[in-house]
């Protein structure tokens, strides 16, 4: 699960990470209010999106008067923000964060995230903080600082200290630093997160350093235990599709083809999806409908499918194992019948029962193409929507 | 012989009482020697109760000491998974396989180092297969774990594949060509897991009774380049390689909690380039898995 950045601000404060000074606004007379609020001379008006790239997209603007804050904040709420991570769609902005302004005299990059490879937490830093980090991975890898933290034992101040001075960390804020990356760790595995970003981290005149963006996300298997993080929850960021799916327990994912494809198996749906692919067309979505495919589930299934207008087909593979080819069949006629289903629809089963499956299918009156291999699958499913 | 487990080998069910550890369970037993393999549940309420006629004792250790099981298999629902784990690994068995699917990533992490630590430690090593994963079986002798047992045929093919049902398709496939399997081994599809395909295909590699190989993977991870440099290396028998996910969009979770494009390296594509330099017939039609494993024999 992903949040916004002033949520993801107000996270980092509870762990003892500091941040400047912001408060949340969802209209242009609570940022002007909240501006006045927070006092002084300089205020930042940040789109609040799911997103990165904010910045480049013009979703983030300085602002020296009220007068300022007002005419950037209007610009801002509503606009269709396009970064290179929302894609060529964009998001509308419904939310803004004002913040003081800083003094930034040094950008940072700190990072926390599972290591799969190692199976330890890995906390990577860089001095070329506000850059995107990929392209600092890209040109200048050696500028990129990496520690791994044994969970058992946690992040130890000489961890701490050499990250800190491997990004050149001046010597008279280096104990804020190490102070920073513990509580950002702490933060971290309490709040069972799968990556927790600040981009920039950053070193003010005074000496002090502050996150001046936060990036998290969240492991869904965890959030059973986060209620305040569940809270959090934005539901005007995520795909309506994706969440109608959720409701059901359908691990669904909106694509970019006009071939929608139901499959049991996140390995299996990937690659009926690639042999889509290979076979010249595009897959409209991922879904996996898991290990009990019920009526009701497959009916949502096919009703989530069809509601993308791209949809020109509809290609079903199931391998019957523990879940039998009879209940399927049962489930695709009922669904296919119940949505007044218009679009060709080849399906493919094997496994358990197959044969009496295949006969329900044949025997339901719809025009169904069965199809023996995936491969024969993709062929008809690729022809027939021609 | 077979890897990890054969018609010999003594289980203890771990959340045998739950809805689908009942389930399985009694598939398990049914299949092949299965009567004789599945020896003992582990529930601290229902000690001394029998479930299909399998003893139900209060602790892993209980169990292993009354019924000398060296393997465990774990159904307890995510949020006490991970204990589970820790329970089997300190009464000191030889494998635990967890099939438990949504455990969080913090408590495999966890875990996992504190197996790790317990090794380094001088103690007993006890090998993880998943969480997350169908299981394996070993086909005629003994399955355990969800897979359904009848698409199984025994013979001289090992599989390994992190997805459950994309394995069942690999089976399925080499069955109808008349091509037996060795043993066929779910692996799991979460970023923290125990066994990884390397550890599996040096299994394969050393078993006399395993003549080639089905290596299917997924994106996300570095698991299966690792593999296959320590293939291109060590392995003495053929492998057909596949990789889902090609047409995966990066940034999105697709399904499985590893099964995530985060780097450059870690893509369907990336994966496929390296196996084929590691000397692996690959293919992109997962159609032809079986066909292709029969071309090298």
């Amino acid at each position: 699960m992903k949040i916004h950045e002033y949520q993801g601000k107000e996270i980092l404060r509870k762990f003892g990470v500091a941040t400047p000074r912001g408060i949340p606004c969802f209209s242009v007379d609570e940022a002007v209010k909240a501006a006045e609020q927070l006092g002084g001379k300089l205020w930042v008006v940040k789109a609040q999106i799911h997103a990165g790239g904010r910045g480049k997209g013009g979703g983030v603007k300085l602002a020296k008067s009220l007068d300022e804050v007002r005419s950037h904040a209007s610009s801002i709420l509503g606009m269709l923000l396009v970064t290179h991570q929302t894609g060529p769609e964009g998001r509308i902005v419904k939310r803004l964060l004002v913040e003081e302004g800083s003094d930034i005299r040094k950008e940072y990059y700190v990072a926390v995230l599972t290591d799969r490879a190692t199976q330890k937490v890995a906390m990577m830093a860089s001095s070329e903080g506000g850059m995107d980090i990929e392209e600092v991975a890209a040109r200048t890898p050696e500028k990129i600082i990496k520690i791994f933290i044994d969970p058992l034992d946690g992040i130890s101040d000489a961890q701490a200290q050499a990250l800190a001075r491997g990004i050149g960390v001046p010597e008279s804020s280096l104990s804020q630093a190490v102070a920073t990356f513990k509580n950002l760790y702490t933060c971290y595995m309490e709040t069972d997160a799968s990556l927790a970003e600040i981009n920039p981290l950053i070193l003010e005149g005074d000496g002090s350093i502050k996150a001046l963006d936060a990036k998290f996300n969240f492991d869904d298997n965890a959030l059973y235990r986060h209620p305040e993080i569940v809270a959090y929850r934005d539901l005007d960021e995520e795909d309506p599709d994706e969440i109608e799916a959720s409701k059901y327990d359908l691990a669904y994912i909106s694509l970019d083809g006009n071939i929608g494809c139901l499959v049991n198996g996140a390995g299996l749906a990937m690659a009926t999806m690639d042999t889509i692919k290979l076979f010249g067309a595009e897959p409209a979505n991922f879904l996996d409908v898991g290990g009990g495919a019920s009526v009701e589930k497959v009916t949502a299934a096919f009703k989530i499918m069809l509601k993308n207008p791209k949809v020109k087909g509809i290609l079903v593979n199931i391998f019957g194992g523990i879940m039998r080819c009879d209940t399927i069949a049962t489930g695709i006629v009922t669904a296919a019948k119940e949505v007044h289903l218009t679009v060709p629809l080849v399906v493919r089963m094997k496994g358990t029962n197959e044969e009496i499956g295949k006969r329900i299918l044949a025997e339901s009156g719809l025009p169904i193409i069965a199809a023996d291999t995936m491969a024969d699958a993709a062929t008809k499913i690729v022809a027939a929507v021609k | 012989m077979s890897i990890l487990i054969d018609k010999n080998t003594k289980v203890i069910t771990q959340g045998i009482t739950g809805k689908t550890g009942q389930f399985h369970t009694e598939k398990c037993i049914e299949y092949a020697n299965g009567r004789n393999c599945f020896v003992a549940g582990v529930n601290p309420k229902k000690a001394g109760e029998k479930i299909f006629d399998v003893p139900i004792y209060a602790s892993v250790k209980e169990a292993k000491e009354a019924t000398g099981a060296t393997v465990s298999v774990i159904y307890v629902p995510p949020a006490g998974a991970a204990d589970a784990i820790w329970e089997a690994c300190e009464a000191d068995l030889d494998l635990v396989i967890c099939i438990t699917e949504g455990i969080p990533v913090r408590d495999m992490l966890i875990v996992r180092n504190k197996m790790k630590r317990k090794v380094a430690q001088g103690g007993k090593e006890t090998l993880l297969l998943g969480p997350n994963c169908p299981g394996l079986i070993t086909p005629d002798e003994i399955k355990i774990g969800i897979m359904p047992g009848h698409i199984h045929k025994k013979g001289r093919v090992g599989v390994v594949s992190r997805s459950g049902t994309l394995t069942y398709e690999a089976v399925a496939q080499l069955t109808e060509l008349g091509l037996g399997q060795s043993s066929a081994v779910g692996i799991g599809g979460d970023p923290i897991n125990g066994l990884k395909h390397i550890d599996v295909m040096k299994m394969f590699n050393d078993d006399p009774e395993t003549d080639a190989v089905i290596m299917i993977g997924e994106i996300g991870g570095p698991d299966e380049a690792d593999a296959a440099r320590w293939c291109k290396e060590h392995m003495k028998k053929p492998i057909v390689g596949f990789i889902a996910g090609v047409t995966a969009p990066p940034g999105k979770r697709m399904g499985h909690a590893g099964a995530l494009i985060s780097g450059g390296a870690d893509t369907a594509e990336a994966k496929l380039a390296i196996m084929e330099e590691c000397g692996f017939k690959i293919t992109r039609d997962p159609s032809v898995m079986g066909k292709l494993l029969k071309s090298l024999l």
